[in-house]
């Protein structure tokens, strides 16, 4: 049996009915079309944050209270984690897989320039915390350690604080208020693009000494002043096991916690929330692409609706066929790759599509992602519609091949 | 007399409708004859069974009860597949209103008997134009049915029923949707094939259709009033039993008919 033989005759009956033959294959186009788009951007924004991620170092762990669970602050973070624990996990001799240790305080505060004000997201800490957190910057520098240690009114902005407060970004040496106090704009970070995640655009950076001491009204705890989180970098990517229990070690120690109790401290490290961000991006492609599968089911049982009408429309057709002495195997072969072909065309056309809305999404300036359409999406989306062809077209091949000769030929 | 080698032999053939509840005796008992070579009208009123007699002897239809042999084999013992294959190399049709397929060029209508004998498109083109040629539409090749006249469309179908280079043509009321002119000019090849050897049924109601054939076989309510064989029959040119000329160089078979006519044909 020579399936290529049946190829002409499908084409032939195709290009003899082009609009029966568009509308059939307009819902696999539509469902081709879906299915790649969305994988497309589910694929391109999950490699967009995921980048944005790993840029942000690999080897970074993070150390936050957890929440408070009874009584009246339930909610609102412990206020365990201290000055002390930052103080103690530096210590190279119990933590030799940590390299770095900057301790966080955030609040948010109005700054004033002139007759301009901002809120503005400010943390205090350390000098080292342009290291850790992989910050580059646009003017001047970061805090240097004198500063910290001298507790002097200096501060970093993101841009959007700068241009906010002077309306242009080349604002180094100007001097902000913060509750009357100056402070001298010593360094300007780089735009991060992305509004959300990650960013620092709208965030000050002070000595964490004045942040403590003059801005906030921090509470202490066993004598030392509180830290809102505490970021750490490991020695290597390999090592961040090894720095996370270390960190654990000493902190459960100090806070005094037995061997039942839960931590009251949270260590995430960025490989972790890797995989968070991989299985949530994955999940929310899964969800998206299989109401897009929908419609491409709808477009088969629509193809499988217009190919019975067609049987219908052609019951003369197959009728003559059967009497010209076409077997019952070829008037099923022919209907068959009728529908292959329908199908296998729409389905290309929906590959062009959607491979047209990459382009054009590829061409949008500063839009955060492209759409990433793969090989293996593409031999999917190339025998999803042949599947659907060959399923869909089933039913209908097999109603005309049971068309009596005799019944189809007095058909009017 | 029937002979053993009679191409067409029907012995109590009925043939019953069942419509829902009632039934309908369309052929009730008809026992006929035909050599090769004949040309044989079937007459008779509209309803008396023309068309069923046509279905069940063209191997379109199963008698309900009855024996149909044609060359000696009994078509209740032959399976789809090779009713099929007669169907296609042995039989041509041509239907009152022509059923050409629409919007195809008359060369495609005509060629697609060879596409399902299994011939490579490469050489069925080639056969479809001698067959049109034969019709003598050979300048309308690539007209499609709505470019053509009724007689035109008629002859292509005429072509497409011969392209095989069948022994036995079937025509169920061929000029019933002509005029007289052009009904003529069909009747004119119809006899034209017929000298070169061709085994012809025509079912008219037409009386002077009938009357040009040979052998004339009236039908009333499933059965036949009455067979005449006119003085031409015995002198027709094709009435030499068995020893027809092929009306053109024979086809290469394709090995699946081979092997069926082996089967059909061997004690032929
Ligand atoms: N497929 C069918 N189903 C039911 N009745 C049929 C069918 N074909 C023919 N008949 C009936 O059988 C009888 C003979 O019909 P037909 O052979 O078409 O007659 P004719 O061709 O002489 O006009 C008519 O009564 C017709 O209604
Ligand atoms: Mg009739």
């Amino acid at each position: 049996m020579k399936l290529v033989r049946y190829f002409p005759v499908a084409f032939d009956s195709i290009a003899a009915n082009k609009m029966r033959a568009s509308l059939t294959m307009l819902g696999i186009i539509i469902g081709v079309a879906a299915v790649l788009t969305i994988l497309g951007i589910g694929r391109g924004a999950s490699e967009s944050i995921l980048g944005e991620v790993a840029s942000q170092g690999t080897t970074r762990l993070t150390i936050s209270p957890v929440t408070e669970t009874e009584g009246e602050g339930a909610g609102s973070p412990v206020q365990t984690l201290t000055m002390g624990d930052v103080k103690a996990l530096a210590d190279p001799a119990f933590h030799p897989d940590v390299v770095e240790v900057v301790p966080q305080y955030a609040g948010n505060l109005q700054l004033v320039a002139g007759s301009n004000n901002s809120q503005v997201r400010v943390t205090g800490t350390t000098a080292a915390y342009a290291d850790v957190l992989r910050l580059e910057m646009a003017e001047g520098r970061f805090l240097t350690e004198d500063e910290v240690t001298q507790m002097s009114n200096v501060i970093v902005i993101g841009t959007t604080v700068a241009s906010d407060l002077f309306e242009r970004t080349q604002v180094v040496g100007e001097s902000v208020r913060i509750d009357g106090e100056p402070y001298t704009v010593v360094g300007v970070l780089e735009e991060s693009g992305n509004a959300g995640f990650g960013s620092n655009d709208e965030s000050g950076f002070i000595p964490i000494g004045a942040a403590h001491g003059r801005v906030f009204n921090v509470p202490r705890y066993r004598g030392e002043y509180v830290v809102t989180s505490i970021s750490a970098d490991a020695l290597s990517e390999e090592r961040v096991e090894a720095a996370e229990l270390q960190i654990e070690q000493t902190l459960r120690l100090r806070h005094g916690l037995n061997a039942e109790d839960d931590n009251d401290f949270s260590v995430s490290t960025q490989a972790s929330l890797l995989e968070t961000i991989d299985t949530v991006t994955g999940t929310l492609t899964l969800l998206l692409s299989s109401s897009a599968a929908i419609s491409l089911v709808v477009g088969g049982i629509g193809i499988m609706n217009i190919m019975l009408v067609s049987v219908t429309e052609r019951t003369k057709e197959i009728g003559l066929r059967k009497a010209l002495g076409a077997h019952t195997s070829d008037v099923l072969l022919q209907f068959l790759i009728e529908s292959l072909v329908l199908t296998l065309l729409g389905g290309l056309i929906g590959i062009a599509i959607s491979y047209g809305a990459a382009l054009l999404v590829s061409r949008i300036p500063n839009f955060s992602f492209d759409l990433l359409i793969g090989f293996d999406a593409l031999i999917m989306a190339v025998g999803v519609s042949a599947g659907c062809g060959l399923v869909f077209g089933l039913y209908p091949a097999m109603r005309a091949t049971q068309l009596d000769p005799i019944e189809a030929l007095r058909y009017e | 007399m029937p002979g053993p080698s009679a191409l067409i032999d029907m012995q109590e053939v009925t043939k019953v409708y069942q419509m829902g509840e009632t039934k309908v005796l369309a052929l009730d008992g008809v026992s006929l004859s035909i050599e090769e070579g004949e040309y044989v009208a079937i007459v008779g009123t509209s309803g008396s069974g023309k068309s069923t007699l046509m279905n069940i002897v063209g191997l379109l239809d199963r008698p309900t009860d009855g024996v149909y042999q044609i060359r000696g084999h009994s078509a209740g013992d032959l399976t789809g597949r090779q009713l099929a294959d007669l169907r296609n190399r042995e039989i041509g049709f041509v239907f009152q209103q022509f059923n050409l397929l629409a919007r195809a060029p008359a060369w495609r209508q005509v060629e697609l008997p060879l596409f399902y004998a299994g011939i490579a498109r490469s050489a069925s083109r080639q056969r479809a134009l001698e067959s049109l040629a034969q019709v003598g539409l050979a300048d309308r090749a690539d007209h499609k049915p709505e470019e053509l006249s009724g007689g035109q469309q008629q002859r292509v179908a005429i072509a497409r029923a011969l392209v095989n280079r069948p022994g036995l043509l079937l025509a169920d009321e061929p000029t019933g949707a002509l005029d007289t002119r052009t009904g003529e000019e069909v009747m004119t090849l119809f006899e034209k094939l017929h000298a070169e050897g061709l085994t012809l049924i025509i079912i008219t109601h037409d009386q002077e259709v009938a009357d040009r054939a040979r052998r004339a076989i009236t039908m009333r309510d499933g059965a036949i009033i009455s067979d005449s064989r006119g003085a031409a029959a015995t002198a027709a040119p094709g009435g030499t039993n068995g020893l027809r000329e092929p009306a053109l160089a024979p086809l290469p078979r394709p090995a699946v008919m081979e092997q069926i006519e082996e089967k059909v044909y061997e004690t032929g």
